[in-house]
């Protein structure tokens, strides 16, 4: 594997990787309002949160990159911070971000709305406050189906093409990831190259895959 | 109802009427006892007697006080939150964290007011042997006997018990009952004891509570108004 595959395939699985991370605490508490919680407006909450899943990616791409470019509603805000995030790494992260959102919220609510209510109540009983019974009870008890949310998140981070190539490019050494590097070294001919990458994604997939079935076997 | 009143006896007013649906409890309780019990068929409104003073159920009229501890007052807008209601509420069910081990489980709520003594309470219910197993291989009398000290061990005002020994086999309800009386008089925790076995109101009660759909038919001494 030369240097730069072996790079691709590192960044790529780093940036997948923090964008499980970033997408865990507002995938989380989303998912635990909707399961648990009725207010006016909830069916535009629900729909917001799954359209990552269902909009062409590089339309959710290009709305990223109205938003967070130098003119955009959050890039004007960041700006002055002197921070930047079209065509950075942190680009890539945000896109993967969001496009696994949606699977991590739908998944991670199936699982809130499995934990038995009493179980949190008898939490009640013994004394523990609204969060000691949520980081107690509730999030354990939902501990499964939130991990297979994060790998589904974290697979569907690894496969991102659509809104990384708008929002991030393919610069290489930067934000070139498996994907997009398939798709450049396919482009400019050099199909030794996209073949390598071709091989890493189905490695990392194939492990995702084992993983996830393991966490859906063990008891 | 009549009202009985000693000094030492902890008292319990239980007043109130609590609607779900088409189902009405209603009770008209003041009385002072060292474990009083809920008695009737299924559907008559035990359970939900002990989840309003649980607090997991909310009266829409009336008043409960425990020891002297109003917990709801519909007059006063009292409405003392579950977690601050001092009860060990042991549910039919038993409902044990599932995961979490037997010790776990028990020192749930430690911290909070640990004036129990913690190794007798463990010889007493006989589950020191218990405390690294899971939940999820426990007998109904190993649950049980986990449940009621996961219960004393917060330090309890009242112990709230839904037919305790309704998972129990025959052979172990005895031990159960003896560790409930021992709770009752040394630990001296009263209790509110929901059962459909007048041996057993017999047995743990000086008090009971007669229901039938919601309503409070009969109330006194056990040897007075049970079957």
């Amino acid at each position: 594997m030369d240097g730069e595959i072996f790079e691709i395939a590192v960044f790529t699985t780093a940036a997948a990787l923090a964008a499980t991370v970033v997408m865990l605490p507002p995938g989380i508490a989303l998912a635990w309002v909707l399961a648990r919680h009725r207010f006016r407006g909830k069916a535009v909450v629900e729909t917001l949160a799954s359209l990552p899943l269902v909009m062409p990616p590089v339309a959710t791409g290009l709305l990223l990159l109205w938003l967070v470019g130098r003119r955009g509603p959050v890039g004007h805000l960041l700006e002055p911070l002197g921070i930047e995030i079209v065509f950075t790494p942190a680009a890539v992260v945000l896109a993967m971000a969001i496009m696994g959102l949606p699977l991590l919220v739908r998944t991670a609510r199936a699982g809130f709305e499995q934990v038995t209510r009493r179980y949190e109540q008898m939490a009640e009983t013994l004394g523990a406050r609204p969060w000691r019974v949520f980081t107690t009870v509730t999030l354990p008890l939902a501990s499964r189906n939130i991990l297979a949310g994060a790998l589904l998140g974290f697979t569907r981070a690894l496969g991102e093409f659509g809104a990384t190539i708008v929002v991030a490019g393919s610069i290489p050494g930067r934000t070139r990831t498996l994907t997009v590097g398939i798709y450049t070294y396919t482009e400019t001919g050099q199909d030794a190259r996209a073949a390598a990458l071709l091989v890493v994604s189905v490695a990392l997939a194939f492990g995702a895959v084992l993983v996830a079935n393991r966490l859906a076997h063990v008891d | 109802m009549p009202t009985v009143a000693q000094d030492d006896v902890p008292r319990f007013e239980l007043r109130f009427s609590l609607t779900q649906g088409a189902f009405t409890v209603a009770t008209d309780v003041d009385v002072a006892a060292r474990a009083v019990a809920l008695f009737g068929p299924s559907g008559s409104g035990k359970t939900s007697i002990l989840e309003a003073i649980a607090g997991l159920r909310t009266p829409q009229h009336g008043r409960i006080v425990v020891r002297g501890r109003v917990l709801y007052d519909t007059d006063t807008r009292t409405h003392v939150p579950v977690r601050d209601r001092h009860v060990g509420y042991v549910p039919q069910d038993v409902l044990l964290f599932p995961h979490l081990d037997v010790r776990r489980n028990i020192t749930y709520a430690q911290g909070r007011r640990a004036h129990v003594n913690v190794p007798d309470l463990d010889q007493l219910l006989g589950i020191t042997t218990l405390m690294d197993r899971k939940v999820v291989g426990l007998s109904g009398g190993e649950r049980q006997r986990v449940a009621l000290a996961r219960a004393l061990y917060s330090g309890p005002d009242v112990l709230l018990l839904d037919e305790p020994l309704a998972a129990v086999d025959l052979a172990r309800r005895r031990l159960i009952l003896d560790a409930l009386i021992a709770i009752r008089d040394e630990l001296r925790v009263p209790l509110v004891y929901v059962t459909h076995s007048p041996e057993e109101a017999r047995a743990v009660a000086d008090y009971a509570v007669v229901l039938d759909e919601g309503k409070v038919v009969a109330a006194g001494k056990p040897r007075d108004v049970l079957p």
